[in-house]
């Protein structure tokens, strides 16, 4: 077994009154996509600045490679990339003056900073002003001065957060990409969607506590496939559709109408489909299976808001 | 039956095979491949600090242009005729004037135009109504010089002119060989041109202004945006930033100072640049260390712009009038002089005065630098107490 990339063992972080992060552990090996996933006010952010080294833990152990990251470590900020805030860039700096200014902190050549330019797409921007750039190329920017000094593992905090659909995509082609080079990748995400789709594994996270770590897939196949069958709102009254269950003998369903859909919670999707065959309210069906979203409302017991 | 698409994975706990702890492969310019072009990192970051000054169109009329206009606009209010020539009634005997030799006569008569009268009432009036400047008399083996408060020029020159006849009549009568003889020169470089008081002031205020405000501005604005933390987390060395920083703003003080020299040298200002003038740069560079110890201790203190600014501007307005930036401190009520002595400031624009255009030389600058740096280290050790990299 290799060694890991970063160990965290019992890690807690108060402010005041408010215990930010409350015994976290957690082992993350090199080469993982993992994500941190939790609600705003989780304490994801103060995990991923401790382990980054910005904070001290009050408790607890945390090492990187061995080492600890606080206090500042400078072998260690060699090895590793974060990735700032897009909304900070220095006033009055183009694109490539400001990942050449990023490069110079890590006495890196302004050649590998341009090829890093070209590689997030962003070298036809590189005169115009960083504040200028779209959400989506500003934070490709940051990301790329995260990225100049060939990180061994990259921390990124909500890399996505206020991205249209599209940006978000091509984030995550690059973050595939950027993880595929071999590099750890620890993200904070509020999206579960997000964490599903990039991370090999994710620790679901609430009140400075870990819930759960595993695999997302591992995580939604505990939930006994829980499935959702919807249909168009209005085709059914939803205590109409919940008597049929009934007849029908499936009494563990829950049933809501939002309005546009009327959705049915089950582990048994098959008499569902059926009811809805019979009563011929089919208009608009979707079926989906378990997604991290049950997943974090069956740990927590309460619905997720981001 | 499931719509959605899930990707395969690979086990969540199996280590892909490049990610040994050897490092991310298959790229070509990695660590150990060093290249020429390495960036320095205090070269970048103050260039990136003068273009973020020099890109802003606001803080180049601030910094520069507004205190240029007004020296533009002082130096022409206060711009006199050139020569100060006085008119002194004397009367009844003064024996030091009396005893002039005809060849100290002769060059007393370039600063000053000495008439005998004889009616001291009459001749106080005169000085009262400007058409003498001074009136002298002996009483005893005290020389009294009357002077009017309405023009403080003219009084300031008789007061220099008489005090020089004097010191030659004391060394004179110590039975010494007198070494020294009235020369019109002295008596210049004793009376204050506006323009000679104006230069170091005017650009004391414009450093003052540019060091404390964008020195402070900038540590609050980098350290809001989280700059100043993700600094932290590279390794980037505390005192490379420190040096960029130094460096950006004594550039900039440099620029205001030759800036200011230019236009006050032009003939139509007509200041006259005496021989160690350039030890102001060693002046400014002390006092501009010192006025930037003050805009971080601003920044240390407050966590946004508005309370930055306003408190800097709460400390470089009241201490530029107290330092003589807009007017000469030789009249100043003695308090204003008391209290300038504790303003960094003050050492800046008299000590610039000094080097600048009253022959003053090393012997000046030196204890005024010092001083300077010596007050940069207290507040420095004093802004260690409240500096936060990071805003929580």
């Amino acid at each position: 077994m290799t060694a890991p990339a970063i160990v965290a063992d019992g890690v807690r972080k108060r402010y005041g009154d408010i215990q930010a992060v409350d015994g976290v552990s957690l082992r993350i090996e090199a080469g993982e996509f993992y994500g941190i996933l939790g609600p705003n006010g989780a304490g994801k952010t103060t995990t991923l600045e401790i382990m980054e080294g910005v904070r001290e833990p009050d408790e607890g152990r945390i090492e990187l490679f061995g080492q600890s990251p606080w206090p500042r470590n400078l072998d260690l900020l060699t090895r590793i990339g974060v990735q700032f805030q897009a909304s900070s860039f220095l006033d009055k700096m183009t694109t490539r003056e400001t990942i050449r200014l990023f490069a110079s902190f890590y006495r890196v050549g302004a050649r590998q900073a341009d090829a890093m330019l070209e590689r997030v797409g962003l070298t036809e921007f590189a005169q115009v002003p960083a504040d200028k750039l779209s959400g989506g190329q500003a934070q490709r920017l940051s990301i790329a001065c995260g990225l100049v000094h060939d990180p061994e593992i990259v921390f990124l905090d909500e890399p996505t957060a206020g991205l249209d659909p599209q940006a978000r995509r091509n984030l995550w082609d690059l973050l595939r990409d950027v993880n595929e080079e071999g590099r750890t990748v620890v993200l904070t995400t509020h999206y579960l969607d997000e964490a599903e789709v990039l991370c090999d594994r994710v620790s679901v996270m609430e009140r400075g506590k870990v819930l759960r770590t595993g695999a997302p897939a591992a995580l939604v196949r505990e939930l006994d496939n829980m499935v959702r069958v919807s249909v168009e709102s209005g085709l059914l009254t939803p205590d109409a559709m919940r008597d049929s269950l009934k007849d029908v003998g499936v009494v563990d369903a829950t049933v809501e109408d939002d309005g546009v859909l009327l959705t049915v919670t089950t582990v048994a999707p098959g008499p569902v489909l059926s009811v809805l065959a019979d009563r011929g309210a089919l208009r608009g069906l979707e079926v989906r299976g378990a997604t991290l979203e049950d997943v974090f409302l069956q740990l927590t017991g309460r619905e997720y808001r981001s | 039956m499931s719509i959605e698409e899930t990707t395969p994975r690979p086990a969540p706990t199996a280590p892909r095979e490049s990610g040994s702890p050897a490092g991310p492969a298959g790229k070509g310019a990695g660590r150990g491949n060093p290249e020429k072009d390495r960036l320095n990192p205090v070269r970048e970051l103050s260039r990136t600090m003068i273009m973020s000054v020099l890109r802003d169109k606001g803080t180049i009329f601030f910094l520069l242009i507004f205190p240029l206009l007004f020296l533009l606009l002082f130096g022409t209010l206060f711009k006199s005729d050139g020569t100060a020539h006085i008119k002194v009634a004397q009367v009844g005997p003064v024996e030091v004037l009396d005893s002039l030799t005809a060849d100290q006569r002769e060059q007393l008569s370039e600063a000053a135009t000495i008439t005998k009268v004889s009616d001291e009432k009459s001749a106080l009036e005169k000085v009262r109504e400007g058409d003498y400047d001074a009136m002298v008399k002996q009483q005893g083996g005290t020389v009294v010089l009357r002077y009017s408060a309405a023009d403080q020029v003219k009084g300031a020159s008789a007061r220099a002119t008489l005090n020089a006849v004097l010191e030659q009549a004391n060394l004179a009568a110590a039975d010494e060989p007198p070494t020294y003889t009235l020369q019109a020169s002295q008596v210049e470089d004793a009376s204050v041109e506006p323009i000679q008081y104006l230069t170091p002031g005017l650009m004391g205020w414009a450093i003052a202004s540019s060091a404390v405000f964008s020195t402070a501005l900038t540590l609050v604005t980098l350290r809001r945006k989280k700059i100043l933390q993700r600094m932290r987390l590279s390794p980037i060395r505390t005192w490379e930033v420190v040096a960029a920083r130094i460096s950006m703003t004594l550039l900039m003080a440099l620029a205001q100072t030759a800036l200011f020299l230019a236009v006050a040298t032009l003939p139509y200002f007509g200041l006259q640049l005496t021989g160690s003038w350039w030890l102001v740069i060693p002046l400014v560079m002390c006092g501009t260390l010192a006025l930037m110890s003050l805009g971080l201790l601003i920044g240390s203190l407050t966590r946004t712009e508005e309370s930055a600014g306003g408190l800097a501007q709460l400390l470089v307005l009241p201490m530029s009038f107290m330092s003589g930036s807009f007017f000469s401190l030789d009249n100043a009520p003695g308090w204003v002089q008391a209290v300038s002595y504790m303003m960094p400031l003050r050492y800046l624009v008299k000590g610039s005065e000094a080097v600048l255009s009253r022959g003053g030389g090393l012997a000046d600058a030196l204890p005024t630098m010092g001083g300077m740096l010596a007050f940069t280290a207290v507040v420095t050790a004093l802004t260690l107490k409240f500096f936060r990299w990071n805003e929580t």
